[in-house]
């Protein structure tokens, strides 16, 4: 394998697994902070209970977080140094301007949260776990701002005498529909594996009847947020679908394997056989769904792959503009279907823990937490999806992966990191993952009767 | 001035906030295991470092950034370079930041003990590191004419790479000491005022022979002048730390990795990174950087939000301004539902006393 697919291979590892802790970061910090406020308003010690619980597993999660995000800001400047030579007059501001408008943020009050309980007013400690929250949050629109760029670039001019990208706006970089859609879509998300990850672990104290009131309480607030996160999850995300459509037509295309340009699209939810447009042995379509999609009209015109790759060859010259047409075709099923099952999954267990319910089967207990991976895996299919979607680009008819990478990074220096990335973060997410089994399983402990009254506050400390 | 020389300056003032700020955190880990008798110990000097080493870091997250946006061409250059020099960096940052979230979170001495060696390791591996890049930086590197790393690693291992590493080394670590000695209170504090007597014995002639020779092969009469006070004020900050002033002396290396930084990139300018193959494929603040609108939105950017930054880290150390004793980590483990762990069985009541790590006296 050359440096170049070396490269890529690392780059998708380390993005995925990144992508893994981002949005729990991303939702659970708001719902503990959510937790908090309920607690200061309303006095009742279950909510503080919640926000310890749930604040604990946060750190864990948010420390992993962290330590590979590093990585990435790292690798577009190791790995893909041709890439940042070119882009870095325009990709580098929004990830300059998370680092000083988000990530400082995040970082600070959430530092003054976990060490803060007994130092600050009770009003001025739920302050900085909201600040630290808006923090994760703005840090996700700058990086997507960045990302969205690529997908679809705007505000930039290729300077003619260093032949580099040069910013032209930044307002336009930072209202470009493209982000406008991503950001919501990916908030939401998160909010969805946010309330998953509720669901599953008051699930699993519900199937012991250990704790019952407050799990039972906490799993209602779990899928309150995923239904909701789940519907508007899947709204942004048709209207980001219109978006692609319009501004990367090959990716809409290669999503459905659609070769030939199509009036009344219909949407194939599963095909047998191989996705080259030749031959398809057996497949479910859905009629005019794909036009719906795309178009708004079901009898709207889907561009093929065989015709966007004309148009492309005469736009951009000779050579293939297609991505890797199983890849795409899949990774979008996959993660429409799994988001869709995270959402049914909470529209179930509302129904059956209606009106003070518990419900009896084990079997809704089993799927509870298990169901935890579904979102997981819809994210990350996302990912897969809008990435591999847009090659063979890094920036969208601008500038091509093969010559994005680092010149003078050789295939061995590449296979050290991406072995050591690999082992390292699969150890970590061992790690990671047991200390949260092992902490939902401790179980939120009574507070003491004083809190929140001159007792001093236990505290997160190390 | 242009803009792309006040950049550069920006950018030395957020290595300077990385080198200061992490700078005692690297030094708390690396001297963990030589001043934490026991688990108690320890506990005190990383809840000393607790609310504040995630927001240090991010200094570098942010120096990152701005040299990525406003020098694309230094970033792509340096840090394709310095590939591995940089892998090691990373996986070191990642075992140490993980290892202050996880080694309180199960209740056995092996579990933390491994922990505690990954910080030591996590922290003293970028400190020499840093300091290896930064002089190789300063020395300048073999570039070719596309301003592509033509070296490898034994590339950055030179002698003066190393004196470089071993100075943030010494340096860090006595800032680390002096802050410890600032920031608790009791045997731990007597202890880390010591310890930093000894180590300024290594950083001191460190430090002083790698600014004279960066002086010799890069020096510029105004770096002359901030190599010399930077020798002062750790000569400044030894005594005051010898006499209990330990305000002072964490002022003192405070100016020490201030003034060092300056020197190196007041040494640097107009290159950002000089190539040793031909004088023609040095990068330098006006080839490297970005295009005139960028570097004035970073500069509004910059202008409005640093102060915003500096205003809520420095009330987060107003926030945690007091000294921290070993009493104060007995008491909260006594508390119920105190996140950190329980104390064993048979170990007796909360609070009545440290619990002896096996194998250490």
């Amino acid at each position: 394998m050359s440096a170049l697919d070396l490269s890529r291979w690392q780059f998708g590892i380390t993005t995925v697994y990144h992508f893994i802790f981002v949005p729990l970061t991303i939702g659970l910090s708001v719902l503990v902070a959510c937790m908090q406020t309920a607690w200061l308003f309303k006095k009742d010690p279950a909510y503080l209970r919640m926000t310890k619980f749930f604040g604990k597993l946060f750190l864990i999660n948010f420390a992993v977080g962290v330590v590979t995000g590093i990585v990435l800001e790292f690798q577009f400047g190791m790995n893909w140094s041709a890439y940042s030579r070119f882009v870095g007059d325009v990709f580098g501001a929004p990830l300059a301007m998370e680092g000083l408008l988000a990530f400082f943020m995040e970082s600070t009050f959430l530092g003054l949260w976990i060490f803060g309980w007994d130092k600050l007013s009770p009003r001025l400690h739920l302050a900085t776990i909201w600040l630290a929250a808006i923090g994760s949050n703005l840090s996700a629109f700058f990086i997507l701002a960045a990302n969205s760029w690529m997908q679809h670039p705007v505000g930039y001019r290729i300077n003619p005498v260093t032949h580099r990208a040069q910013l032209t706006s930044i307002v336009a970089l930072l209202t470009n529909s493209t982000v406008l859609a991503a950001w919501p879509h990916v908030i939401f998300a998160s909010f969805l594996i946010a309330g998953a990850f509720v669901i599953a672990a008051s699930a699993w104290h519900l199937a012991r009847g250990s704790d019952t009131d407050l799990f039972r309480r906490v799993m209602r607030i779990g899928l309150a947020v995923a239904l909701a996160a789940g519907i508007a999850t899947a709204v942004t995300g048709d209207v980001q679908a219109r978006l692609m459509d319009s501004q990367q037509p090959m990716k809409m295309a290669a999503a459905e394997a659609l070769y030939n340009t199509s009036n009344s699209a219909s949407f194939s939810l599963f095909t047998i056989g191989t996705l080259n447009g030749s031959q398809e042995l057996w497949s479910v379509r859905v009629p005019y769904l794909l036009s719906l999609i795309a178009t708004l009209n079901p009898h709207g015109t889907v561009q093929g792959i065989n015709d966007v790759e004309r148009a492309y060859v005469r736009k951009y010259g000779p050579g293939s503009y297609k991505p890797i047409v199983p890849v795409t075709y899949w990774s979008f099923r996959l993660m429409i279907g799994f988001g869709l099952l995270a959402s049914l999954l909470a529209l179930a267990g509302l129904w059956l823990t209606r009106r003070r319910r518990i419900p009896r089967a084990r079997w809704f207990y089993r799927v509870a937490i298990w169901g935890v991976v579904l979102p997981y895996l819809a994210t990350t299919m996302g990912w897969i999806f809008t990435e591999m979607g847009r090659q063979p680009w890094t920036v969208f008819g601008v500038l091509r992966t093969s010559q994005s990478v680092s010149p003078g990074v050789s295939a061995g220096e590449v296979i050290a990191s991406m072995t050591v990335f690999t082992l390292l973060y699969a150890a970590l997410a061992a790690l990671a993952g047991w200390l949260m089994i092992h902490h939902v399983r401790d179980g939120a402990p009574e507070e003491p009767a004083t809190a929140g009254t001159d007792a001093p506050l236990p505290v997160f400390t190390y | 001035m242009n803009l792309a020389t006040f950049w550069f300056i920006l950018i030395a003032i957020l290595w300077t906030g990385y080198f200061v700020l992490e700078g005692f955190d690297f030094g708390v880990g690396i001297l963990l295991p030589f001043l934490g008798r026991d688990d108690t110990d320890r506990r005190v000097m990383i809840n000393a470092i607790g609310p504040v080493w995630d927001g240090n870091e991010v200094w570098l997250i942010t120096a990152g950034g701005a040299t990525f946006a406003a020098f694309p061409l230094w970033y792509a250059s340096l840090f394709s370079g310095f590939y591995l020099a940089l892998l090691l960096i990373l996986v070191a940052l990642i075992f140490r930041g993980v290892s202050f979230e996880f080694r309180g979170k199960v209740d056995s001495a092996r579990w933390r003990r491994n922990w505690d060696r990954a910080i030591f390791a996590g922290s003293a591996l970028p400190a020499l590191l840093w300091g290896v890049a930064f002089a190789n930086i300063v020395r300048g590197v073999p570039l070719n004419a596309a301003g592509v790393f033509t070296g490898n690693l034994l590339t950055l291992l030179n002698p003066y790479g190393l004196l470089g590493g071993l100075a943030t080394l010494s340096l860090f670590t006595l800032h680390g000491a002096i802050f410890l000695a600032l920031k608790t209170g009791g045997d731990i504090r007597d202890r880390a005022r010591r310890l930093a007597a000894g180590v300024a014995l290594a950083a001191v002639p460190l430090a002083a022979a790698f600014l004279a020779i960066s002086q010799v092969g890069h020096g510029r009469p105004a770096t002359d002048v901030t190599a010399t006070l930077a020798a002062g004020a750790l000569l400044g900050a030894v005594a005051a730390a010898v006499r209990g002033r330990e305000g002072w002396a964490f002022a003192g290396t405070a100016v020490t990795l201030v003034l060092t930084v300056a020197t190196l990139f007041g040494d640097l300018w107009p290159d950002v990174l000089p190539s040793t193959t031909a004088a023609a494929n040095s990068l330098t603040v006006s080839n490297a950087s970005s295009g005139h609108y960028t570097l004035v939105v970073m500069t509004v950017v910059a202008l409005i939000f640093t102060p915003v930054v500096l205003l809520y880290q420095g009330w987060t150390y107003w926030v945690f301004r007091k000294r921290l004793t070993r009493s104060d980590i007995l008491a909260r483990a006594g508390r119920p539902g105190w996140a950190g762990p329980a104390a064993p069985p048979g170990a007796g009541p909360p609070g009545a006393g440290p619990r002896p790590i096996p194998g250490q006296p």
